[in-house]
């Protein structure tokens, strides 16, 4: 072995979640080396719509949203750059009385999480929003949501952590996890091994194999969200938009263009994705209704990626269930930027004191595991919802 | 029994032509997709139907090929699935994706030959984005596409064969070429004489262009640095540095290019394995003599898999040709496949000769100022990508591209992804080859929204 490194805590995965766990370790003084297959934020983290909003995200990951609403509001602080993060506010269109009803339901239930949400009329909806195409017959506004660079904040959050003194190896793939009876050992072929106390499995669409490696599988799949940009248009909408029920959302970046997304892109390989023809040409379509102004505007560039998720489309976070000091965050279902540097807080506190004040029950892996009779699944109503529109 | 699926050709330049030309005599009626509305690729490029220049003076010495393309091209028409104005836009899964007048429609294949040719290689330099500053293919099509000039006063700048071609055609089509500047030094030249008189047709008409403008009274310099193109609103000036002293000319446009960079968008979408290539100093599709990639059934000639020049082209076109008939069980004429492959081989040391004339100014990146704008689509410098590399340790293109927007505008790197590669190399430390290149994206080039709306009746 060339390299032998002994830790407080390996972190498995440079994505968003990692790397933010990494960086509030260090904050806390504790050792991390956090081990990359690629480069810090290249995968879901950095290609994602990049949608910074808590509304319309299932109650049981609204206290952790909250948190990382308020994690988000420090992103200078923390990170040194502020990742083109903006509080321009997120609309949830409705496009019929049935959404309406929903969207109001959601401000109902929701109440508790101060996230001020106002119902839109369709009359404030044209005043406000003349651009909107007619299929809008309301809405759901949450002023403070907002939106970011996730080719900027993910990496970012990875360079502050390795600031604070995170041995942080990129292009290092796993090859083998165990713990031996006294450590957590990660080997990375004949190149690296390290060896720590605690592990973090933050390894994306990617760490269902760990998990199964110590007894605790999940029933994981990859899903490839697509995206795709327009050239620079003139500056018209501020809002991120998104649509109950969902199918299609939309943002205007600084620059100009307009990031849209909806619709599944497909497999290349098990690291890389694209989107197809027919699925561009239907999420177009559907760009075209809710924004008629693209009418006259090309799009330069599609991409997608590669997103894990779990039949009720939770994401797995907290204590394995198996072994003592592995604690696993994953499978965040198209929707984990957001929450990530939450995620992130709240594993360097399970690391420091072995607990959070932030509720994360609802995440456990255990609801997977074979004692718990039939595996969750997602209200037909949300998976579509949480399937996709990709915050 | 369903009809097998007719073998397509994509680029109708001389390698998608000749390639046609060759599946045809095999009996074969082949799909020819092409941009352009008439064959002959850039460099024989056809004026619209109706203009009535000669190919004498729209070619010069390439005359006589260009009108054996354009015949080869006419011949077959009708035995072929010709699309012109088509643009490729996404390939996968044995489809490919067009756009026509307006429309997108899927075309499927098992059988493709990616010919997509090449556009120039720019290596900015002060200056280059004011209105007046062309690429010097793009001169060169302004003038054999619809009769333009692009300018009255013109300075042609950078190196590399097209640099003395573009203005020698100029010069003839009656523009005052007030300048030819060229990077590469005289001796370079000379030390590259013996491997250019490997094709001394070739090297004979390099030395007349040459020569010819020279006995035209146009200046030529040779071993100049391009130091910046000024003027308010529009480019009226160059200036350049040649020893110690500094230079300027009046003029109202500038031709610039560094040779050329093989167009390989299609060949990546289509998961062709890629290699750098030194001499072309970029990735190119990896492939046999015969132009088989390391995707079966996918097949590159011409410039797109890397600058050999039009001649080579029309060869590498017709070999292509024939080892996908040969793949498909077909009789060929294997004598004919290693006369090709040889005469490939002799042009590949021939090239060689023309990098050692006309070397790569290897110094771009070090003298690039840090205000110097790199990526014109997004606006990127080369201080930019200077400070993201030494913030972030950014040492690979698609990460560059991720924190500082490089290559992610319209072009998709097309333009920029040559000098942004060099500005990335140098600011790491690492060899141009070792940066990696920028991942393909569909659609290669942007896609407008109205063929959406026209395919749902909204036009």
């Amino acid at each position: 072995m060339k390299d032998r490194v002994s830790t407080d805590v390996t972190v498995i995965g440079g994505g968003i979640v990692g790397a933010s766990a990494a960086l509030f370790l260090r904050r806390m003084g504790i050792a991390v080396v956090l081990v990359e297959r690629d480069l810090c934020g290249s995968r879901s983290s950095g290609v994602n719509y990049g949608g910074v909003r808590r509304q319309g995200r299932p109650l049981a990951q609204l206290p952790l949203s909250q948190r990382a609403h308020s994690i988000w509001a420090q992103l200078p602080e923390l990170v040194g750059s502020d990742g083109e993060y903006l509080r321009t506010g997120h609309l949830k269109l409705a496009r019929s009385e049935a959404d309406m009803a929903a969207l109001e339901r959601y401000r109902e239930t929701t109440r508790g999480f101060d996230m001020g949400l106002e119902l839109v009329s369709a009359r404030a909806l044209r005043e406000r929003c003349p651009w909107l195409g007619s299929a809008a017959v309301g809405g759901s506004l949450c002023p403070d949501d907002g939106q970011a660079n996730p080719r900027l904040v993910s990496p970012a959050f990875a360079l502050a952590a390795r600031r604070l003194g995170a041995d942080v190896r990129e292009g290092t793939r796993v090859d083998d996890v165990a713990h031996d009876g006294s450590a957590f050992v990660v080997r990375s072929g004949t190149a690296l091994e390290v060896r720590s106390r605690h592990l973090l499995n933050c390894a994306g669409a990617w760490a269902g194999p760990i998990a199964a490696g110590f007894g605790e599988p999940v029933p994981m799949e990859a899903g490839h969200p697509q995206m795709a940009v327009t050239e620079p248009l003139p500056h018209f909408m501020d809002l991120s938009l998104g649509v109950e029920g969902g199918g299609v959302y939309a943002r205007q970046v600084a620059r100009g263009n307009c990031v849209f997304g909806g619709g599944r892109g497909y497999a290349l390989d098990e690291l890389r994705a694209r989107t197809g023809s027919a699925a561009l040409s239907h999420l177009m379509e559907q760009a075209l209704d809710l924004l008629p102004i693209l009418r006259r505007a090309s799009v330069i560039r599609t991409w997608s990626g590669t997103e894990g998720y779990l039949p009720d489309r939770l994401p797995v976070i907290g204590p394995s269930s198996t072994t003592p000091g592995l604690l696993h965050a994953f499978g965040f279902a198209g929707g984990g930027f957001q929450l990530g540097p939450a995620v992130g807080a709240v594993l360097a506190d399970l690391v420091q004191t072995g607990a959070t004040a932030t509720p994360i029950g609802a995440f456990s892996i255990a609801r997977f595991s074979r004692g718990s009779g039939t595996i969750p699944v997602a209200p037909a109503h949300f998976a579509t919802a949480a399937t996709q529109e990709t915050p | 029994m369903t009809q097998p699926l007719p073998p397509v050709i994509v680029g109708a330049g001389p390698a998608g032509v000749r390639a046609a030309q060759t599946l045809v005599a095999h009996g074969l009626r082949p799909v020819l997709v092409d941009e352009a509305p008439r064959p002959g690729g850039q460099i024989y490029r056809q004026p619209p139907i109706g203009f009535s220049r000669p190919r004498s003076s729209l070619y010069g010495f390439e005359a006589a090929r260009a009108a054996s393309v354009h015949h080869a091209a006419e011949r077959i028409i009708e035995q072929i699935d010709y699309r012109p104005d088509t643009l490729v836009w996404n390939a996968a899964d044995g489809r490919l994706d067009l756009l026509h007048d307006g429309r997108t429609e899927s075309l499927p294949y098992v059988q493709l030959i990616v010919a997509t040719g090449a556009t120039d290689r720019v290596l900015p330099f002060p200056g280059w984005t004011l209105p007046g500053v062309y690429a010097l293919g793009g001169a060169q099509v302004a003038l054999k596409f619809q009769g333009c000039s692009i300018g009255e006063r013109v300075v042609f700048a950078g190196t590399g064969p097209l640099l003395y071609l573009v203005a020698y055609q100029y010069a003839k089509a009656g523009a005052t070429v007030v300048a030819v500047l060229d990077t590469a030094p005289a001796a370079a030249k000379l030390a590259a004489l013996p491997a250019l008189a490997r094709n001394l047709p070739v090297l004979a008409k390099g030395i007349y262009y040459s020569a010819w403008l020279r006995l035209h009274g146009v200046p030529v310099h040779e071993g100049i640095t391009l130091e910046c193109a000024g003027g308010t609103g529009r480019v009226e000036s160059v200036r350049w540095r040649q020893g110690g002293d500094v230079h300027e000319a009046a003029c109202d446009a500038v031709g610039f290019g560094y040779a050329l960079r093989p167009e390989t968008q299609l060949a990546d979408l289509l998961g062709c394995r890629f290699g750098y290539d030194e001499l072309q100093r970029a990735a190119v599709p990896q492939r046999d003599a015969a132009g088989r990639t390391s995707v079966a059934g996918v097949y590159v000639a011409g410039d797109g898999a890397g600058i050999m020049g039009a001649d080579a082209a029309e060869w590498a076109g017709e070999r292509a040709a024939l080892a996908l008939v040969a793949d498909a069980g077909g009789a060929v004429d294997a004598a004919r496949g290693r006369r090709l492959e040889a005469r490939l081989a002799r042009t590949a040391a021939f090239r060689r000769g023309l990098e050692r004339a006309f070397p790569f100014p290897a110094d771009w990146a070090a003298q690039a100022s840090d205000d110097l704008v790199v990526c014109r689509c997004e606006e990127v410098t080369a201080g930019q990508l200077r400070h993201c590399v030494q913030d972030s340790g950014a040492a690979e293109m698609n990460r560059l591209k991720a924190l500082t927007r490089v290559g992610m505008g319209r072009c998709q790197g097309r333009m920029c992804g040559a000098a942004a590669a060099e500005i990335l190399a140098h600011a790491c430390g690492r060899p141009a080859g070792e940066v990696g290149r920028l991942r393909g994206q569909m659609p290669i080039k942007p896609l407008p929204f109205a063929a959406v709306a026209t395919a749902r009746g909204e036009a």
